[in-house]
């Protein structure tokens, strides 16, 4: 699907399609190191099946439309969709549900459309948001961070969890499985706790949760580094972590004990991640500055809403999504103005 | 005057290349709510195709006395008056299946696909023709709908034909087919979403089939015409006997 989304002024590009991606790539280690630090091996297992898998699909469909398959593979695109897939989902996933998340987000979600640049979802979070609404159990059993892990897993442990289903002796999955901060907080929100109760509890870290708080600051240390390197601009990131914490202080001033701090909703869950790798995605978002600062606002906003009155683990995705179904609406309605003409069109 | 139609334009017309579902995309609210199961689509399938083939026959009995400027109100009361019709026998003889159907089944009356043949086709053709023309098109509607239930009843919980017994009676329980135990539903292919997906899918094998049937005139060309130069010898040979036996 083509959208009329490229307005003036035309600058100049800085990257290439593959050196964008590799950049982005490069900025997700920081975050991927800690998650690796924190999750253990299953993180990684995850991004290597879901990269073989996405590369496989983008061969095939080269294949099937008589192209030439070095240039698609070669731009990296569907590598960061796999990236971006399977640190979004639990490190304990079945191995076949990750492959087939990201077959979805390749074949599905870009391939159909036409590929790199036509595709109207953001295909890594259409392939979550599937694999979420699809297979809801295993999509909300995360383990929790290492620091606070009773029975650490090893490998060999993780390979057989992801590839047979088989447990180490004598655990069962509750005790490996634990809720996200997140979830903690609904929950116990609704067992009538206040939040500085909860806060008190083991998950709890100085920002938001153990260990979840440190990934997403060194994916925050990631995103800076693509601010710096201008492969990305700070409308959609900052208009998205403004409007989110903006809407949360503002409740939680209201009734502290009800609705969770600022800091808790940056730092818990995919809101960094979201702000500097998902929602910046160059296809899927706007293109026009105004645009941006709306698209960003419009994702935290939705985000917060989400996560306070809805009913799933996180927001990030389907925030991202409906945006996404909004981006060449937005885009029509913020052309910048001509120079020389009035913002009317008219002279 | 409209050209007439041979009958065997009409079936392939209704059953394929003119398809109501895949191909006009017409009655699509019917096809992406109900078809969540196999049997469901034919239920429905099968409701719409009755309406279908009265409404067409009625439509062509009264075609010279309709004037035109009041055809489609006409329209309408003939298929809603059909629909009821449906709907109450349904609640009398199938009542099980008018509970899961529900509120799809006096919305067949919305139905474009009906309206767009009685306007189309019904209003210009003499009987026999429009009721071959409702008979084919509502069996491609209805074969339409059973694929697309089919597959989203198969990837979505794994089973085939479940809830048989709404529409067969007490025997057909035994007649669900199931991926087995183990299978894990791809809940999303039940959900709208999957319907849509499902859907699309169906066009691109339709699409496909098509796609492949048009390259292969020429092998087919080709083939006939060794036939002719077949035959052409054998009767050359045969000619060339009866000299020699003459």
């Amino acid at each position: 699907m083509q959208f009329p989304t490229r307005t003036s002024p035309y600058t100049a590009r800085l990257y290439r399609v593959n050196q964008t991606m590799g950049w982005v790539l490069l900025a997700l280690l920081p975050g991927i190191g800690a998650m690796w630090f924190y999750f253990g091996w299953g993180v990684v297992i995850n991004i290597a099946l879901a990269s073989a898998t996405v590369l496989a699909c983008e061969a095939w469909v080269m294949h099937l439309r008589k192209r030439p398959v070095g240039p698609v593979l070669g731009d990296l695109s569907a590598l960061v969709t796999a990236v971006l897939l399977a640190i979004s989902v639990p490190p304990l996933l079945p191995w076949w549900m990750t492959v087939l998340g990201s077959a979805f987000a390749i074949l599905l979600v870009k391939q159909v459309y036409g590929g790199l640049g036509y595709n109207a979802f953001n295909p890594a979070m259409a392939g979550y948001v599937f694999l979420l609404i699809s297979y809801p159990v295993e999509m909300t059993a995360w383990i929790p961070p290492s620091v606070i892990q009773e029975n650490p897993l090893t490998l060999l442990d993780t390979l057989r969890i992801i590839f047979f289903g088989t447990l180490p002796a004598g655990l069962s999955w509750d005790a490996i499985t634990m809720a996200t901060p997140q979830d903690l907080v609904r929950s116990e929100l609704e067992l009538k706790q206040t939040f500085s109760e909860i806060q008190q509890g083991p998950l709890w870290g100085g920002l938001g949760g153990r260990g979840w708080e440190w990934v997403g600051l060194w994916f925050l240390l990631g995103g800076l580094l693509l601010l710096y390197k201008r492969v990305i601009r700070w409308y959609i990131p900052l208009s998205m972590l403004g409007s989110l914490f903006l809407l949360a202080t503002l409740f939680h001033l209201i009734d502290p004990d009800l609705y969770p701090s600022g800091t808790f909703h940056l730092f818990t869950g995919a809101t960094i991640l979201g702000a500097f790798f998902i929602a910046t995605d160059p296809v899927t978002a706007c293109t026009t500055k105004r645009g941006q600062l709306l698209f960003g606002a419009s994702i935290g906003m939705l985000i917060y809403v989400i996560r306070t009155w809805g009913g799933y683990p996180d927001a990030v995705a389907f925030a991202v999504l409906l945006l996404n179904m909004a981006a060449p609406t937005i885009d029509h309605y913020t052309q910048p103005r001509v120079f020389g003409h009035q913002r009317k069109g008219e002279l | 005057m409209t050209m007439t139609p041979s009958y065997s334009k009409l079936v392939k017309d209704g059953l394929w290349s003119n398809n109501q579902a895949l191909v006009a995309l017409l009655g699509l609210c019917p096809l992406l709510a109900v078809t969540n199961t196999a049997i469901n689509g034919l239920g429905l399938g099968l409701a719409t195709t009755v309406v279908l083939i009265l409404s067409n026959a009625s439509v062509s009995l009264i075609r010279n006395w309709v004037r035109p400027e009041v055809r489609l109100p006409i329209f309408v009361l003939v298929i809603a008056s059909f629909v009821t019709a449906v709907e109450l026998s349904m609640y009398a003889w199938f009542y099980d299946l008018y509970k899961v159907l529900g509120i799809f089944i006096p919305l067949i009356v919305t139905n474009c696909a009906i309206i767009g043949r009685a306007e189309a086709f019904a209003s210009k053709q003499n009987l026999r023709l429009a009721v071959v023309d409702g008979v084919a098109m509502g069996i491609g509607f209805t074969l339409a709908l059973v694929a697309l239930g089919a597959m989203r009843e198969l990837i979505g919980s794994g089973t085939l034909f479940a809830q048989a017994h709404l529409m067969f009676g007490e025997t057909a329980r035994g007649w669900t087919l199931s991926l087995g135990e183990g299978y894990q539903g791809l809940l999303l292919a039940i959900l709208p979403p999957g319907a849509f997906i499902g859907l699309g899918l169906l066009i691109v094998i339709k699409n496909l089939i098509d796609e492949r049937l048009a390259s292969r005139p020429a092998a087919q060309t080709r083939s006939a015409a060794e036939e002719v130069v077949t035959t052409e010898e054998k009767e050359l040979e045969t000619a060339g006997r009866k000299e020699a036996q003459a």
